[in-house]
């Protein structure tokens, strides 16, 4: 789970990592109201979980009330890269000498978290990793040891960070491992970490993503959770303990288990057609299942048709079978079904189809074939 | 010959009481596999179907000489069970529970990884089967019967897609190995290929990966350093959308890291073929090995 900037920036305070002061507004006057509490200037800011808002126009400074509401005006409201605004977080505008880099990410290869500093603060850092790899220092950390002080400063000093700040930012590094640990995330960063002319260190962002796994040790945290941002049909996945992810096209998609779900949105793109969503519907899916899995998949309404590509292990093909039955006894589907049923009792499941003789439904015997039917049936 | 289960396997279930780990135990003692014990804590002196239950993992070592452990617990208990498993002195550890917490899986890498002393497989993988000698988890072996074909995957069901379409071609299996989706697997793509490129039963080698970190682009380098017999290689995720987990927790693809299409490329690059359907992975393998015999 993404946090919002303001929320990744309540997460850091309880956790010693110096922040701005501020304050959450979902309307024009609380924003105005709590620009006036805070003093001019203050800063606007736009809370979604995408990059780029700045450049966007989604982050502005406010000199006075006036300003601080035209520009709360113009960002509620406001589409970032398809995500709507809604919320707004105000804080104190800084002033800024230095702009740093921090993060601690989920180090997969290694196995291990990995700490990373650089003083090229404020841009992309894939870009900075990309065009000046030497500007980011970098550091895996033995979870089994933990962070420690020399850690801090080894980082600041390959950084090359300003003299006066190594112990704070060295400070700061150890602050923000230990929210990536307590907090079980897989992904904190911070940029830009700033240094202000008063040589005071601070995140003046937050970008916080936590483990979904972990969250029933986080009640808290589960919290945050915002179940109006997320999407229609993903919500509605979720509430059933579906794997659902929307996609742009035509063919919905269910399979069993997640990299044979996958296979098959290759396989119907290869064969010219374009999926519309990927719905992995588990292992060892019972008929309501499959029930629940079908009405989440025709609700998006630009699926023109449906393949069910199942190979049963434990997944059995006549309970596959019955719950597609039982999904055209209740709702009755307008579009086309192709269902390709292979592995444990898929003999039973195609007579079950059979003997059912439901409107618009083919079976087909391979992955490929029933791919190539379903992107005839959506052209 | 095989990889790591076989005849030999003495295997203690770690959740046996559970309905899905009664389940499964039994489904693979059935095939064949001893299944000498189970472990949980509080139902040690009773038994499943005969199979004798243990509080601890420890005691069921000291009772039936168990070499293997099967996790089947809820995530929120899982990496506990994997630890109380290693430090009792199991050598293979196949852990089958999906969604631990990420920390909690780092944690028991790096234990088991200090000591030195186990090996673990998975979370979240459907297991380990030896067709013809043993079943270690949740794979249906009646689609597989002995061969030379070893598998190593990241995912269960595409796995029994692609070993049918092999058994349809006439061969058979020496292992398949189910590694797991997770982003902090216990062995990776390197451990297990190795273990086939010194078994004498395996003269081919495919290999399942998905989007997602690089284990599939480091396990091309390693190919190329050494690995003599022939490995033909699938990646599913090519049409998965970045910042989207497609249904395995390690399948994300972050930025522009972990794309399929880099993969294959990796992979290629090094001599590796890559099929880009199922099918044609099943059709390559098929080719190589009537062209070996």
């Amino acid at each position: 789970m993404d946090l919002l900037e303001y929320q990744g920036k309540q997460v850091f305070a309880r956790h010693g990592v110096p922040v701005p002061s501020g304050r959450h507004a979902q309307t024009v006057d609380e924003a105005a109201a709590a620009a006036d509490d805070i003093g001019y200037p203050s800063v606007i800011k736009a809370q979604v979980q995408i990059g780029g808002r700045g450049k966007a126009g989604g982050i502005k400074v406010a000199g006075d009330h006036g300003e601080a509401r035209e520009h709360a005006q113009a960002i509620l409201g406001m589409d970032i890269r398809g995500l709507t605004v809604h919320e707004l977080w105000v804080e104190g505008a800084s002033q800024i000498a230095s702009e740093y880099y921090a993060s601690v990410v989920f180090d997969r290869s290694a196995k291990a978290p990995l700490v990373m500093l650089s003083t090229k603060g404020g841009m992309d850092i894939e870009e900075v990793a990309e065009s000046d790899p030497g500007a980011i220092a970098r550091l895996h950390v033995d979870p089994l040891l933990g962070f420690q002080e020399f850690h801090g400063r080894r980082l600041a000093f390959e950084a090359a960070v300003d003299a006066d700040v190594v112990r704070p930012v060295g400070a700061m590094l150890a602050s923000l491992y230990e929210v990536f640990v307590a907090e079980e995330a897989t992904l904190v960063e911070v940029n830009p970490l700033i240094v202000t002319p008063q040589r005071e260190v601070r995140a003046l962002d937050a970008k916080v993503t936590l483990d979904d796994n972990a969250l029933f040790r986080h009640p808290e945290n589960a919290e945050l959770r915002d179940p109006s941002r997320e999407d229609p049909q993903e919500r509605m996945a979720k509430e059933r303990s579906l794997t659902y992810v929307k996609l742009d096209g035509n063919i919905g998609i269910l399979g069993n288990g997640a990299g044979l779900v996958m296979s098959t949105l290759d396989v119907v793109a290869q064969a010219g057609g374009s999926p519309a969503n990927f719905l992995d519907a588990g292992g060892g899916s019972k008929a309501e299942a499959i029930t629940s899995a079908v009405e989440v998949i025709l609700s998006n309404p630009n699926v023109r048709a449906v393949l069910f590509n199942i190979f049963g292990g434990i997944t059995r093909c006549d309970e596959v079978a019955r719950g597609l039955i039982e999904a055209f006894d209740q709702i009755n589907p307008t579009v086309p079904f192709v269902v390709r049923l292979d592995g444990t009792n898929d003999v039973d499941g195609r007579q079950l189809l059979a003997e059912a003789d439901l409107p618009n439904v083919f079976t087909e015997s391979t992955m490929d074939g029933a791919a190539q039917k379903v992107v005839e049936l959506a052209a | 010959m095989s990889i790591l289960v076989d005849s030999n396997t003495k295997l203690v279930v770690s959740g046996i009481t559970g309905r899905e780990g009664t389940f499964h135990s039994l489904r693979n003692r059935d095939y064949g596999t001893q299944v000498v014990g189970g472990v949980t804590p509080g139902k040690g002196g009773q038994d499943v179907e005969g199979i004798p239950v243990y509080d601890t993992f420890h005691a069921a070592v000291a009772e039936t000489g168990a070499n293997t452990a099967m996790i089947f617990v809820p995530p929120r208990f899982a990496a506990d069970s994997i630890l109380e498993a290693e430090d009792a002195g199991i050598d293979l550890i196949v852990a089958i529970t999906e969604g631990i917490p990420a920390h909690d899986e780092l944690r028991a890498f790096n234990v088991i990884k200090k000591n030195g002393r186990a090996r673990l497989i998975g979370p979240n993988c459907p297991g380990i089967l030896s067709p013809g000698k043993a079943n270690v988890g949740i794979i249906p072996a009646a689609f597989f019967k002995e061969g030379n074909v070893g598998v190593v995957s990241r995912s269960g069901t595409l796995t029994y897609q692609i070993g049918n379409v092999i058994a349809q071609e006439g061969f058979g299996n020496s292992t398949i190995v189910g590694i797991g989706g997770d982003p902090v697997p216990g062995s990776d793509f390197i451990d297990i290929v190795a273990l086939f490129q010194e078994d004498p039963e395996t003269e081919l080698i495919v290999m399942c990966g998905e989007i997602g970190g690089d284990a599939e682009e480091r396990a091309a380098e390693f190919i190329a350093s050494g690995v003599t017999k022939p490995v033909v290689a699938y990646i599913a995720g090519f049409t998965a959308p970045p910042g989207k987990t497609m249904g395995h927790a390690g399948a994300i693809v972050s930025g522009s890291r972990g794309t399929a299409k880099a993969k294959a490329e990796a992979l290629e690059s090094k001599g590796v073929r890559v099929g880009r359907t199922p099918t044609e992975v099943a059709e390559l393998a098929a080719s190589l090995l009537a062209a070996a015999a």
